[in-house]
């Protein structure tokens, strides 16, 4: 074990994760904070023959990752807040097209140029809805390395599964951290393999014909059977297609088949939530604050206890009703004007007890900070 | 092999206006790899968005049609990660030197092995008459009511400075030059760009003035000249065709495994 012990940065820890999942293509764009993560992937890449280019823009590298995964490969691009908004539009196309692929975003200070090398959880709602058209997506973080390593390996099987970009929005203190890392032997966390089509060579393939459970059976791009791809409103056979009945039908599958699994794609961690009085939601770096406030105050015997997010994209609105439903407070700690807060309030029964603590000036979320706007929501004074 | 061999009748009839040059190209295309004898497996058509992108549906292979401007970095995907297939983008003027200007630039630079095929005719037709990069001064369009203002680009040009080691330039008039052209093109190893001038006859026709489909045909016989010939001496305005560029440079894909040859030595 001692051998596969690493003290590292979260943007290492994501490729250490990714080459874990077996990335066969990366193509990126420079940007702090996860500039970490294309400098890494160019060294590690080729030393295993996979495929690694740095594009003129991230417009580009997003559309080349689309093109790589369609032949088969796993592909990935790392990028940050200017970078993310202008990847928007293909990562539609991934959408639309059900190409798998994940997409790293760890997130600064915006809008704009903003706090390029400072802490922020602002670009939440980007993931969700950053690109134009209803569509569902699917967005994860972590806390910690150890989560983060596990995470991206998910991420990679989630895209894999369901035939969806995958977001990994990390943050800027994530990103840059270093702690410890246990990397995982081969084979202890499994890896999900593309489904690919069993129709032979000649016979008629539907590319875009999901079986009975919704899942699609892929064709490499460029092997057996020659098919179209295309973000118009297609057909089974990939053509484009104006007919309402097949729109709907294609608007419905994009959506079921990532809301209508939400529990499956569920990943949280929970902390003292059993008898929590006040309950504590939050993600990313800003839940290590949030589990050391509540660590400290169970061991004054306070009820607080702390639900942690790694699935934010779908929300699991369910689970986090049912976690809250008890509570007298729930405190959702974000690095962000409240874009999960909303969520939460849309999830539970009782919204007027849900409040918010949170930083955006670019300085990363403390404990203090927490139990300063915690003595202000549970009454204590200032 | 006929040349309906290579089209999806599913999705015929096309959506090409009566006159529209787009179809001539994809039958010398066509024409082109038939006689080059390639598989259909063995190609991959990438389009972005455009009257001129719709030609990959139509055509049985590999067919990828992508975002606007966007179709070569999308094609460079798919060439890094499968070095032994044929790719071929056929882009309108807009789609390739307006919002795809950048991508064009950075594919000529690697001189990736992929064929570029500019399908230009002086104008935005999918969205019905805007003038493009390649519109000319004092053209007429629907955003440009009282002439364009813009010089256009000159696509072998910037196609040279920016490292493509193939330039070629023909028109719709000039079917048999064009189909060996494009055949010459696709065989070449490294950054391949064609630009053939094809007419609009719904838009640019009739926003300038210029007559019909078989009128514009006419103005490309009268208004180009082989490289090097002496009426353009005497012309400076006429257009020249032919083949611009003919180098052997390095590949990108194949640099790419040279490096791989370095990381797995050195790691
Ligand atoms: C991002 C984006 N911007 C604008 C458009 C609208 N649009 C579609 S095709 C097109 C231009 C088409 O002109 P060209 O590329 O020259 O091809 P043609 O239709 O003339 O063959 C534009 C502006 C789009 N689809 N996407
Ligand atoms: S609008 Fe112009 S470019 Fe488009 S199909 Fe019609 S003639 Fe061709």
């Amino acid at each position: 074990m001692g051998d596969h012990l690493i003290f590292v940065q979260g943007n290492e820890a994501c490729v250490e994760a990714a080459l874990y999942a077996g990335l066969g293509f990366f193509a990126g764009y420079p940007i702090t904070p996860s500039t970490e993560i294309a400098e890494l992937l160019s060294l590690r890449l080729p030393q295993r023959g996979g495929k690694f280019i740095q594009m003129e823009d991230e417009i580009a590298s997003m559309c080349a990752i689309i093109g790589a995964s369609l032949t088969g490969l796993k592909s990935m691009t790392a990028t940050s807040g200017p970078g993310f908004s202008l990847k928007q539009e293909a990562i539609g196309y991934a959408i639309m097209t059900e190409v798998p692929c994940v997409v790293v975003s760890v997130m600064r200070g915006g809008p704009s140029t903003g706090l390029p090398t400072k802490v922020s959880q602002g670009d939440v709602m980007q993931a969700r809805w950053g690109t134009h058209g209803d569509h569902a997506v699917i967005a994860l973080t972590a806390s910690n390395h150890q989560d983060l390593f596990a995470i991206t390996v998910e991420a990679f099987n989630l895209a894999e599964t369901y035939r969806t970009p995958v977001i990994l929005l990390f943050d800027e203190v994530i990103g840059h951290m270093r702690e410890k890392l246990i990397v995982p032997e081969p084979g202890e966390i499994p890896l999900v393999q593309r489904l690919r089509t069993s129709v032979r060579e000649g016979t008629d393939y539907h590319p875009y014909l999901p079986r009975e459970d919704g899942r699609l059976p892929m064709s490499d791009f460029g092997g057996v059977h020659r098919y179209n791809v295309t973000g118009l409103m297609h057909d089974m056979w990939g053509f484009p297609t104006d007919n309402p009945q097949v729109a709907y039908g294609l608007m419905r599958h994009l959506f079921d088949k990532i809301e209508g699994h939400v529990t499956e794609i569920a990943r949280m961690k929970e902390f003292f939530l059993d008898d929590a009085e006040t309950v504590l939601i939050s993600y990313g770096s800003a839940a290590r604050s949030a589990l050391h406030v509540v660590e400290n105050r169970r061991a004054r015997g306070e009820r607080m206890g702390l639900l942690e997010l790694q699935t934010l994209w779908p929300f699991p609105s369910g689970a986090v009703r049912e976690r809250c439903n008890q509570a007298k407070f729930v405190v959702v700690v974000e690095m962000n004007m409240g874009q999960i807060l909303l969520e939460v309030k849309k999830a539970v029964d009782d919204p007027e007890r849900v409040f918010l603590a949170n930083r955006i000036d670019g300085t990363f979320i403390s404990p203090t900070d927490i139990r300063n706007i915690l003595r202000v929501i549970q009454g204590k004074g200032v | 092999m006929a040349v309906m061999d290579y089209v999806r009748e599913r999705f015929m009839p096309h959506i090409w206006c009566p006159g529209c040059g787009h179809g001539t190209i994809m039958n010398n295309l066509v024409r082109a790899i038939e006689s080059l004898g390639l598989k259909k497996s063995e190609i991959v058509m990438v389009t972005g968005i455009g009257c001129s992108s719709r030609i990959s549906g139509y055509l049985d292979f590999h067919t990828l049609h992508t975002i606007h401007g966007r179709a070569l970095a999308f094609a460079t995907g798919v060439k890094l990660a499968r070095p032994e297939l044929t790719l071929i983008v056929p882009m309108g003027d807009g789609d390739a030197l307006a919002i795809g200007g950048n991508h064009f630039l950075h594919a000529a630079r690697r001189n990736i092995d992929i064929t570029a095929i500019i399908m230009n005719n002086s104008i935005y037709g999918m969205t019905g008459g805007q003038f493009s990069p390649l519109s000319g001064y004092g053209k007429t369009a629907t955003t440009a009511p009282y002439g364009n203002i813009y010089e256009s680009f000159d696509i072998v040009q910037l196609a040279k400075a920016a490292g493509a080691s193939f330039v070629g330039r023909t028109t719709t008039y000039h079917v048999t030059s064009m189909m060996e052209m494009i055949e010459e093109a696709i065989r070449h190893k490294g950054f391949s760009v064609v630009e053939i001038l094809t007419q609009c006859p719904t838009y640019f026709g009739r926003k300038n003035k210029v007559g019909d489909a078989v009128d514009m045909l006419n103005y490309y016989k009268d208004h180009t000249v082989p490289i090097g010939s002496d009426k353009k001496k005497e012309n400076p305005a006429l257009i020249e065709r032919g083949v611009f560029v003919r180098e052997e440079r390095a590949e990108y894909c194949e640099e790419y495994e040279k490096t791989v040859k370095r990381a797995e030595k050195g790691g």
